[in-house]
């Protein structure tokens, strides 16, 4: 008997740590990117390496997660749920990792007015995954908030959502930046950066469903 | 002895129908969920039916020695044969009935043809059980679905960690049960063989004793675990429970709402203490864990606002409660004539 009780606070912690995780990428995104935006390569490929790390320690905790779920043989009428929001939840820490290495990889050059444009969309982008990571918190102790914190993801996405429009529409108008190129890269950033919340706002709302299905 | 194995064995067949056609009620979500392995379960329910039976199994049994007693091995064994077969026929038909209510009709079969008076007294007592059995566990597990939810809510309790606390509560509500089963129903398997009782009190080395009654019950509660070890598992896998389609936090409030209400009626300890504090007590009956089952998951839906209620299912119940008797109580009648005009055995005193 108290090996159950064993097997679900080492499960417990595993899950409490996954979710840490996801907290501590929606911060080194921020933050790398400010670095980024404030000319500190130094500190930005820092933020970077860092992010690779964490998404690997993710990675290997979703799998031994996973496969304790299934030799635990525990939470059977919800190991699916929880294995698929565990997934995505990697998915949002996978894609945030992507976005740094993009950066440091094609080095793209923001142009100063566009700064603050794209600081804005960081830190939505941001936020959307910290409330999610809460949320995800909230799934497994207390179910009842859930629904909050899916709010603020939704909030923050479509916030998202308008600032990559406006920012798309200042790249391709006007005589800021002439080159095609330049103009298809800087999209190509905008649009990366806001995959982040709408990955975000997928993850919430199948948090929601699964946070209604557990509702006794 | 053969003799006495052989009048005794309706009633076995009877406990033997009964654990395997209820031990699911018990630890069929417990098994299901992989909580435990089934010869685990089979154990602990075996070993608390037994209990149950030979400890509290007194009180439901005197209830039926009320409506009628049967003085002699013969008849006993015709009523417990003509309970048995009705209850076989009216689980194959699909109406979840209790073998209560065939040993009932027995019962008045065996008065009918022994001209004995019956005690309408104790046969309202029964058939009131009957009907409210179903309402009280739908009355119980409609305020623990309130109780158990406020603390889950309150105390913000990991879903890892409610996981292993439901099943763990999944165990040893089973095993309340199972002495709840026990204690409740080895009236309907031997309480009709309580007057023609052939064992005598044993006393073992004066560490132990048993008394013909007892020791009829723990024959009976063997024949129980007979039941659950050799079919109960084929129940749990096939015909399945109304507790399955639950989750294990519902179907754990629907375990212990029907052990509760099991218990209730069968125990003399809480009569007795309900009585001597003037308060109104419950009459100690044998009741269907199966209709109780029914009356908890209802009470389930209710407190979720009355959604999904399968209505029928309390037709079917209700059409148990007539048919049934009345099925067994002919089948016993003719029975009977025949044992007593063509086997020559005297089917009363």
């Amino acid at each position: 008997m108290n090996s159950i009780f064993f097997r679900a606070k080492d499960l417990q912690v595993s899950m409490d740590s996954f979710i840490d995780r996801v907290e501590s990428a929606a911060l080194i995104l921020w933050e790398g990117l400010k670095a980024y935006m404030n000319n500190k390569p130094n500190r930005f490929e820092e933020y970077c390496s860092e992010l690779t790390r964490l998404e690997t320690q993710a990675d290997s905790l979703r799998r031994d997660i996973k496969y304790k779920l299934y030799t635990y043989m525990l939470i059977p009428e919800s190991r699916g749920d929880v294995l698929g929001v565990l997934e995505t939840l990697d998915d949002v820490i996978d894609t945030s990792k992507k976005v740094l290495e993009d950066f440091s990889i094609q080095q793209p050059e923001i142009p100063d007015f566009m700064k603050e444009d794209f600081l804005e969309l960081i830190e939505l982008s941001h936020k959307a995954m910290e409330e999610l990571a809460k949320g995800a918190r909230a799934f497994f102790s207390e179910l009842k908030l859930v629904n909050d914190y899916v709010n603020k993801v939704h909030f923050y996405e479509h916030e998202a959502d308008k600032v990559e429009k406006a920012l798309k529409i200042k790249i391709f108008s006007g005589d800021g930046v002439t080159d095609l190129a330049r103009k298809n890269s800087l999209r190509y950033f905008t649009e990366k950066i806001a995959l982040i919340s709408d990955e975000s706002e997928s993850v919430a709302e199948r948090l929601a469903i699964y946070a209604i299905k557990r509702r006794m | 002895m053969l003799r006495i194995l052989f009048f005794l064995s309706s009633g076995l067949f009877l406990g033997w129908s009964l654990g395997a056609n209820n031990a699911a009620n018990f630890f069929g979500t417990a098994v299901q969920t992989k909580m435990v392995k089934f010869h685990t379960a089979a154990i602990i329910c075996s070993i608390f039916v037994i209990i149950g039976a030979v400890i509290s199994g007194a009180g439901t049994s005197h209830t039926l020695g009320e409506l009628g007693a049967i003085d002699t091995m013969a008849g006993a064994f015709v009523v417990a044969l003509a309970a048995a077969t009705t209850a076989m026929f009216m689980t194959k038909a699909g109406i979840p009935i209790s073998t209560s209510q065939a040993v009932v009709g027995g019962i008045i079969g065996w008065n009918i043809f022994s001209a004995t008076p019956t005690n309408y007294t104790a046969l309202t007592k029964i058939v009131g059980t009957w009907i409210f059995s179903p309402v009280l566990a739908a009355l119980i597990a409609f305020l623990l679905f309130f109780i158990v939810r406020f603390f889950v809510d309150r105390c913000k309790i990991h879903l890892i960690y409610l996981d292993a606390l439901i099943r763990t509560g999944l165990i040893v509500v089973g095993a309340f049960g199972a002495y709840s089963l026990g204690a409740n129903n080895i009236g309907n398997v031997m309480g009709i063989f309580i007057n023609s009782s052939p064992f005598h009190d044993l006393n073992l080395g004066g560490i132990l004793s048993l008394s013909s009654i007892q020791q009829l019950f723990l024959l009976g509660g063997i024949a129980i675990a007979v039941g659950v070890f050799t079919y109960s598992k084929k129940v749990m896998a096939t015909v399945g429970s109304d507790i399955y389609k639950l989750s294990p936090i519902t179907a754990l409030i629907v375990v212990l709402a029907v052990s509760l209400t099991l218990f209730l009626f069968a125990s003399q300890d809480l009569q007795a203490w309900l009585v001597a504090h003037n308060l109104p007590s419950l009459p100690l009956v044998p009741v269907s864990s199966s209709q109780a089952v029914v009356g908890a998951v209802m009470g389930i839906s209710l407190a979720k606002g009355g959604k999904n209620m399968h209505f029928h299912i309390l037709g079917r119940i209700s059409l148990g409660w007539i048919l049934t008797p009345i099925a067994s109580a002919i089948l016993a009648y003719i029975t009977l004539f025949f044992m007593q005009n063509v086997f020559m055995q005297p089917v009363y005193q």
